[in-house]
């Protein structure tokens, strides 16, 4: 099955209105270099599609592979407690080279997470969360990261911004 | 002169038919038995190469599914014709907490007998089978060489097996 499950909803971390005609959701994990990779396409794709798509991120961190992917995860469910999950997101993919303890705390620092509550998330606090998306993306045919689904179909296609874009727009029809 | 007939594919065992036992070696100085593993449902995940990028992926996918297979009760084998050297050095470098059985000598003997071995690679398909705790084959799935089939088709299967799994689960 290659269906998500389940579907997006009010609990899920999103971009852009709840009503857009196309949704993109994106397994990922802070570590992997192919989600590194996909990061600055969905951003031009979301430019590109500005209102029209409403963008989710869940996660699906690969920690045996990727050692910082499990607390980079929790420290963004962590900022997401305060409202900024997005500036917490951006901040893990646009320093992927240094994903370490020290450096998540003091990324922490410029969003306005205290210490303290870095420290309690990777103390575990958030982990129910992070193991309902890595659960639901099992159930959903998630089969590596990133994997991405256009309006809940699993997107199979090459991920260049106009393959996206295109993808994206036959499906908002 | 009359073209021999072409060798049928190989048809993967199928669901309700008996698991063939077999012993492999699982390290240089270890031999695992499915026999071993009666009394619980079995993962017999066949590959055909370590170090393939997609292998690769697909066992370290089935590495952070552990703790779920665990609250089934189900233990996850791996299974190619790569020698226990071969694997070790995987296993190693993937951190995989699974055994990886060698499947080498005679070699494919194993994936023959399953239904899922590929001749002319010599490597097996990249085959699944969920097995029940009295040993008869409940699920099989035989994936496109080159395509990880992800773990949603086991979970099905094990869902499908186990009544109500333990509430432990994924712990990222």
């Amino acid at each position: 099955m290659t269906t998500l499950t389940p579907a997006v909803s009010a609990d899920d971390h999103a971009e852009g209105p709840a009503d857009a005609p196309v949704t993109l959701v994106e397994y990922g994990d802070y570590e992997c270099p192919y989600c590194g990779a996909a990061y600055p396409v969905v951003k031009a794709v979301q430019r590109a599609m500005g209102d029209r798509l409403r963008f989710v991120f869940r996660n699906f961190p690969i920690t045996e592979s990727h050692p910082h992917a499990g607390h980079a995860a929790e420290f963004a469910e962590a900022a997401a407690r305060i409202g900024r999950f997005w500036e917490a997101h951006d901040l893990l993919y646009q320093h992927q080279d240094a994903l370490d303890d020290a450096s998540l705390i003091s990324y922490g620092a410029k969003i306005g997470l205290d210490r303290s509550a870095v420290v309690a998330a990777f103390g575990g606090e958030q982990d129910d969360r992070i193991r309902r998306d890595f659960r639901g993306g099992l159930r959903s045919g998630v089969n590596g990261t990133p994997t991405f689904f256009i309006n809940g179909r699993r997107y199979d296609g090459e991920r260049d911004v106009q393959s996206m874009v295109d993808a994206l727009n036959d499906a908002a029809r | 002169m009359s073209a021999e007939p072409a060798a049928a594919p190989p048809s993967a065992l199928q669901p309700g038919q008996p698991a063939p036992d077999f012993t492999l070696p699982s390290t240089p100085d270890q031999q695992l038995s499915l026999s071993d593993l009666k009394g619980h449902p079995v993962i017999l995940a066949f590959f055909p190469a370590d170090w393939s990028p997609v292998c690769g992926d697909q066992m370290s996918l089935y590495n952070e599914v552990l703790p779920e297979f665990r609250r089934y009760g189900a233990q996850l084998v791996g299974i190619s014709t790569d020698g226990v050297w071969c694997h070790a050095a995987f296993a190693e470098q993937r951190h995989l907490h699974f055994p990886l059985l060698a499947d080498f000598e005679p070699k494919g003997e194993v994936a023959r007998r399953y239904g899922v071995y590929r001749v002319h690679e010599g490597t097996s398909e990249r085959a699944l089978f969920v097995i029940d705790a009295s040993g008869l084959i409940h699920w099989s799935f035989v994936s496109p060489v080159g395509l990880n089939p992800g773990a949603d088709g086991i979970l099905n299967a094990l869902d499908t097996l186990v009544e109500a799994p333990q509430e432990t689960g994924v712990h990222p």
